[in-house]
C-alpha cells in the first residue's frame, strides 16, 4: 500500500475520559485508503523532549466526512501535547503504516477483543465488517465502568459485551473470564490491548483452537521497517512490528503461553 | 552541486546514513530516491545476524539511543535478494559492511566488489552495539589499520571508512586508515550512551548501552569533522544529527565533501530531498556557483 506524508488538519479534539482524547483529522483531498489495524506516525513538534514520531493506531475512518479518528491515551509528554491541539491546527502524519488485521471472510464469526486504549483499532475493524455484511461481536474490558471507551460507537456495528475488573459494568473480571466464551463459538479472534491481556487471550484461543491475531505496540522509531528497533521474535526470526506487524497471528509469535 | 569522493561521483553531496534508510525502498513512497547523491544501505555482515534483544531504542533529549546490533540476513542474501531490487536506482547505492575479524570484513567486501552497480562500500569499524568486532577495531589505530588493510587487498572500488567518535583522538584513527588506502572517511558513528528507567531501576536498552544519534550529537560531530578534515588528505563525509540544509552547510564548511542524513529520516521521511533543495537555494542566495567553494572554508 502506498504510504503518504501529510499535513492533516485537526477538526476536533474531544476529551472523552480523564486519560483519553479523540482527535478527528481531515484534509482538503480525500484521505488515502487505510485498513483496520494499521497505524499513523504522528510528528509531535520535534522539540527536544518529544523528538521522535508517535505511533497511534487508526481508530476509525469516516469516508463520508473525510475524517481520520485517533484515540490517544495521554501517557507522556508527546501524547499530552497532541491532546492540547486545537481545531485548525496541523498534525503531520505518515500513513497508513503496518499490515492491519486479516479481513473477515464471508460467513466467518469474528470476536473482537479489546482492553484499555487497545479498543481503538477494533472500531474501524467492526465498521468494515458491518459494511461487508458481517456482524462483529465486541468483547471489551476495562478497570471500571468509567474506563470503557466509545461504547455507543461500538454498539452501532455489532453486539457488545463488557467486563470490568471491579464489576461496575458488565461481568466482573477479565475479558477471558466472560461467559460469552463458554456460550458461543467463534472462528476467529482479533485482539488488541495490554500485553498480559493479549497473552491470556492467545492462551484461550489456542486451547479452543480459534485462529487469533494480536496487535503489538513495541517501541519504534522509523515506522517503515528501516531502523529495526521494534523487532519481535517470531517463527521467521526477528520481524518489525511497524512493517511486518503490528498484527501477528499468535502462531507466528514465540510467546510462552 | 556535484562532488567527488575518490573516484565516486555524486550528483549532490546528500546521502542517507546506514541503518536509518533501510535499502532505500522503504522510503520510495515519500521521495525520489534518485534525487540524492547516495544511499548507504543497512550494515551487512558475512553471516546473518539476529541482532540484540528488544528493547533496542530509547528516546533521549534531541536524539535517540539504539542497540540494534547489526541485524541483517548476511551478504549472500543481500547479493541474491536485495541487490536485484536496488541495482537500478539511479544513484550511488553504497553498502555498509561490518564484521568480527579482518578476514570477515575482507570476504564480505570481496563479494560486494563483484556487484556491478555497487560503486562503493562504507566500512563500519565503529558499531558500539556488538560484542565481537565492530567498534573494537575502530578505537585503536592498529585495529582500524588491520581491517582496512585486509579489505583494501580484496576490494577495488571506492572505500569509505566510518569512524567511531568513542576515541581519544579521532584524527589518529583517520590517519591510520588513510595510510592503509582508504579513499574517504565518514564520521561520526553513534556516541556510546545510556538511559535508565528510575522506577524499574533498570537500563532502557536490552544490552544496557547503545549508540546516541540525532541533533544531540551534532556539535561533537561537527568538531570531529573539522579536526579530521584538517588532518587527512582524503575527502571526509560528515554526519551526526544533520536535519536541515543549514546543518549540512555547516558540516561542509567544516570540511565535509559530502554529508549523510541519519536519524532525521525518522522525523521526516523526505528530509534528504529537502536538505538537497535547501543547500541549492542557499548557494543561489549567496551567489555561489559551486558547492565546492564552501568545503572546508572554516
Amino acid at each position: 500500500m502506498k504510504k503518504f506524508l501529510l499535513d492533516l488538519s485537526v477538526k476536533s479534539v474531544e476529551q472523552i475520559h480523564q486519560r483519553y482524547v479523540l482527535i478527528k483529522l481531515t484534509d482538503e483531498k480525500p484521505l488515502p485508503k487505510m485498513l483496520p489495524g494499521q497505524f499513523v506516525e504522528v510528528r509531535v513538534d520535534g522539540s527536544p523532549a518529544t523528538f521522535l514520531r508517535r505511533p497511534i493506531s487508526i481508530n476509525y475512518v469516516d469516508e463520508a466526512q473525510n475524517e481520520l479518528w485517533l484515540l490517544v491515551a495521554t501517557v507522556g509528554e508527546g501524547t499530552r501535547k497532541m491532546a492540547s491541539l486545537k481545531a485548525g491546527d496541523v498534525m503531520n502524519c505518515v500513513l497508513p503504516l503496518g499490515n492491519g488485521f486479516t479481513p473477515a471472510k464471508n460467513g466467518e464469526k469474528v470476536l473482537l477483543i479489546g482492553g484499555g486504549v487497545g479498543v481503538a483499532p477494533l472500531l474501524y475493524m467492526g465498521a468494515q465488517m458491518q459494511q461487508s455484511g458481517l456482524e462483529p461481536t465486541f468483547l471489551l474490558g476495562a478497570r471500571t465502568a468509567g474506563d470503557l471507551l466509545m461504547l455507543e460507537e461500538f454498539k452501532r456495528y455489532g453486539r457488545v459485551y463488557v467486563t470490568t475488573e471491579d464489576g461496575s459494568a458488565g461481568e466482573k473480571g477479565f475479558v477471558t473470564h466472560h461467559s460469552l466464551l463458554q456460550q458461543e463459538t467463534f472462528d476467529r479472534i482479533s485482539c488488541c490491548g495490554p500485553t498480559p491481556m493479549m497473552k491470556a487471550v492467545a492462551r484461550l484461543a489456542r486451547e479452543k483452537g480459534i485462529a487469533c491475531e494480536v496487535s503489538l505496540e513495541n517501541l519504534m522509531a522509523c515506522g517503515v521497517g528501516a531502523c529495526l528497533c521494534c523487532v519481535e521474535k517470531t517463527t521467521e526470526g526477528n520481524l518489525c512490528v511497524c512493517k511486518d506487524g503490528p498484527v501477528f497471528n499468535i502462531e507466528q509469535l514465540l510467546w510462552q503461553i | 552541486m556535484n562532488v567527488k569522493i575518490g573516484a565516486l561521483a555524486l550528483k549532490n553531496p546528500v546521502m542517507t546514513a546506514s541503518g536509518t534508510f533501510g535499502y532505500g525502498l522503504e522510503f520510495a513512497d515519500f521521495m525520489p530516491l534518485d534525487g540524492i547523491g547516495g544511499i548507504i544501505v543497512k550494515g551487512t555482515t558475512l553471516k546473518p545476524r539476529e541482532g540484540n534483544d528488544y528493547p533496542r531504542m530509547a528516546e533521549t533529549p534531541s536524539g535517540m539511543l539504539n542497540c540494534v546490533g547489526l541485524q541483517n540476513k548476511g551478504v549472500d542474501y543481500f547479493c541474491e535478494h536485495i541487490y536485484p531490487q536496488i541495482k537500478d536506482i539511479d544513484t550511488n547505492m553504497i553498502v555498509n559492511v561490518s564484521g568480527s575479524s579482518p578476514e570477515d570484513y575482507a570476504e564480505c567486501a570481496a563479494r560486494i566488489d563483484a556487484l556491478d552497480k555497487i560503486p562503493a562500500i562504507e566500512l563500519n569499524i565503529s558499531c558500539p552495539n556488538v560484542k565481537d568486532g565492530g567498534m573494537a577495531f575502530g578505537v585503536t589505530c592498529a585495529g582500524a589499520a588491520s581491517v582496512v588493510k585486509a579489505v583494501r587487498a580484496r576490494y577495488h572500488k571506492t572505500l569509505i571508512v566510518k569512524l567511531s567518535p568513542n576515541v581519544t583522538d579521532i584524527r589518529e584513527i583517520a590517519k591510520a586508515v588513510e595510510g592503509e588506502g582508504a579513499d574517504s572517511v565518514s564520521l561520526i558513528n553513534t556516541l556510546m550512551g545510556m538511559a535508565i528507567d528510575i522506577e524499574r531501576r533498570k537500563p532502557l536498552l536490552s544490552i544496557n548501552t547503545g549508540g546516541l544519534s540525532g541533533p544531540a550529537v551534532k556539535p561533537v560531530a561537527l568538531r570531529m569533522v573539522w579536526q579530521v578534515a584538517k588532518a587527512v588528505k582524503i575527502p571526509v563525509v560528515g554526519l551526526g544529527g544533520i536535519c536541515t540544509a543549514e546543518d549540512a552547510i555547516a558540516f561542509m564548511m567544516a570540511g565535509a565533501t559530502a554529508i549523510e542524513i541519519g536519524t532525521a529520516n525518522f522525523l521526516d521521511p523526505a528530509v534528504s530531498i529537502k536538505v538537497r533543495d535547501g543547500i541549492h537555494e542557499w548557494l543561489e542566495n549567496h551567489k555561489i556557483s559551486s558547492v565546492q567553494e564552501i568545503i572546508g572554508i572554516v
